[in-house]
């Protein structure tokens, strides 16, 4: 039985230790140098007494960045990936949190942090990558391990105005990368388009599959997503086969016409999730690709990655909804509805996830983790803990999951999962702003901000710049005389509702 | 050009289109705001941008990303 997802790497660099593991399209990593260098990172953590605590990379999209989140899992610690386009305000609210001792940065990021108030200690990843490691030392701190020990904390948006860290261990990692696996069928012949940033838990499908299977991945850079046709051109020049992207990278590239001019041949398994696929856009990649296998992929970062999915056997009519399928293997979904009895055939439910899959919950939030991570209450008799996601769906009578709507506040947006409360109470630091209220409008994909005050709409984003990553910068602002209020004083969502569609048509 | 900036500034209401260079390789674009582009350039301009020309030299500033609707508007 596995324990420690080091085993991946440990098994497969003594069958390919040459082959490439992780590549950004200029510079790549075998699995030989992974190896190498991520346990001499490993050593030069546990030399200095690190141990069992977080260890920040803060760190561009790049194989090393893989290679030092190995490498503070070896040291026994959780690595925190924080991302470098990060707002360092945002950067700030993190490391309140975490209180880190060490930081591992590349140059870019060292230079950020620089002149910024943290004190503790900051390594370059490079000063450190080649230093000697201790096979030994290593030994020791994996005969201490066990398999709930932390191994990463990612960041997540927070209503408060606070983001959340969501703690994992080998356990659930190694569960849901062995469903993950078996229900798309892959192997050591997968070649990997890595789209999402390395600061979610979305990059554990890629990372953690190439090094189970010896495998490889391409990290596609960022500003791809932006142009179709060389989004394309790097995919099929790298022979790309195995894509796990958010919805709307995808449909970037049918949305605009793209596959009539080049299709990325190569490619055999195309998962998605995160948002709803349309399913006009799923259609063109169907035609587009018609021997290729289709996945919709759900799941929300408390259980891990991924809970369910749906591999697309029929045609679907326009408007109607892909489902998200069934549980993982090991995994248990159901449905409760609001007096927390199990939903009929057709009934909406919250969706409730079980099992080992299981993040640890929130970082030092015992209160916040409390309210969602909970006793089943199906199970009268033992303690049993369950996540309530806070996503509505319901089952049709094959027993496939189909996604209805969020309970809260809580949105989509490009792949991006953000509270609108955080937004407000940003916007609501800003001086001169009287009342605020964030809106998303579904059919076109934007994020509104209304507000009454003194400030004016570019004077607004541009503090908010600062403040927030730049997925949740308001699309559109609209600055009101007067932001409609109910009786009890509190903002009128629901009038704003109508304002906004009102404004579409 | 004052309507396109006015899309622009829809988008940013914080940048200077008029003056501002390098939208793409400075990080002032991105993903959203090209498929935000895309789709109100042809709502407003009647003009649909083919999947090739969608390239980073033609949103890198107002000024090239009016030559590229003027030139396939003439066609």
């Amino acid at each position: 039985m596995q324990y420690n997802v080091l085993e991946y790497l440990e098994d497969t660099v003594n069958r390919v230790p040459g082959k490439m593991a992780f590549s950004d399209g200029n510079f790549s990593m075998t699995f030989a140098e992974v190896y190498r260098q991520s346990r001499a990172v490993g050593t030069w953590l546990s030399v200095r007494q690190y141990y069992n605590e977080p260890v920040v990379v803060f760190m561009n999209k790049h194989p090393k960045t893989i290679t030092a989140f190995l490498g503070v899992i070896y040291s026994g610690n959780h690595y925190v990936p924080l991302d470098e386009e990060m707002p360092l305000f945002r950067v700030g609210l993190i490391l309140e949190t975490l209180k880190p001792r060490i930081v591992i940065c590349d140059s870019v990021g060292a230079n950020k942090l620089a002149g910024f108030g943290y004190t503790g200690m900051i390594v370059e990843y490079d000063a450190i990558a080649d230093s000697k490691s201790d096979d030994e030392a290593l030994r020791l701190i994996r005969d201490r391990q066990i398999d709930t020990d932390a191994i990463y904390v990612v960041f997540t948006s927070g209503s408060t105005g606070v983001p959340k860290g969501i703690v994992a261990c080998h356990r659930s990692v190694i569960d849901y990368m062995e469903a993950f696996t078996a229900a798309l069928e892959l192997n050591e012949t997968a070649i990997f388009g890595m789209q999402v940033p390395l600061y979610f838990d979305a990059c554990l499908k890629e990372v953690f599959s190439t090094l189970k299977f010896g495998a490889s991945t391409y990290l596609i850079p960022r500003s791809l997503f932006m142009f179709p046709v060389k989004l394309v051109e790097f995919m099929n020049e790298n022979k790309i086969n195995t894509v796990c992207w958010v919805v709307s990278a995808l449909t970037m590239i049918s949305a605009f016409g793209a596959l009539e001019k080049s299709v990325p041949v190569h490619l055999k398994t195309i998962a998605f999730g995160s948002e709803v696929m349309p399913v006009k856009q799923l259609d063109l990649w169907r035609k587009a690709l018609p021997g290729a296998h289709f996945y919709n992929l759900y799941g929300p970062t408390e259980a891990t990655g991924m809970s369910c999915f749906y591999k697309v056997s029929r045609e679907f009519s326009e408007g109607e909804v892909i489902p998200i399928g069934k549980p993982f293997r090991n995994t248990s979904v159901f449905l409760l509805k609001e007096n927390n009895e199990v939903a009929g055939f057709n009934e909406t439910g919250e969706i409730c996830i079980r099992g080992t899959a299981l993040t640890m919950g929130y970082y030092r939030s015992f209160d916040k983790t409390a309210e969602v991570f909970v006793q089943n209450p199906l199970n009268k008799v033992y303690p049993e803990l369950i996540y309530r996601t806070g996503d509505l769906a319901r089952m049709t009578e094959d027993g496939d999951l189909i996604f209805v709507s969020r309970k809260d506040d809580q949105i989509k947006h490009m792949g991006h999962r953000i509270e609108l409360g955080e937004i407000e109470s940003q916007v609501s630091l800003i001086e001169g702003i009287g009342h605020s209220c964030c809106l998303y409008d579904k059919s076109t994909d934007r994020i509104v901000l209304f507000y009454s005050g003194d400030t004016d709409e570019g004077v607004l984003i541009k503090q908010l710049r600062g403040k927030l990553p730049r997925y949740m910068l308001p699309n559109t602002v609209e600055r009101m005389n007067k932001i409609p209020l109910m009786a009890n004083s509190k903002i009128d969502r629901s009038e704003l509702k109508r304002r906004l569609n009102s404004n579409i048509k | 050009m004052n309507e396109l900036i006015s899309i622009l500034n829809g988008l940013h209401p914080d940048v200077d289109f008029a003056e501002a260079e390098g939208l793409v390789d400075n990080g002032v674009l991105d993903s959203f705001d090209i498929i935000s582009l895309v789709a109100e350039i042809d709502s407003e301009f009647d003009v649909r941008i083919p999947a090739e020309e969608i390239l980073p030299e033609n949103f890198n500033s107002a000024k090239a990303l009016y030559e590229l609707i003027t030139r396939l508007g003439d066609n």
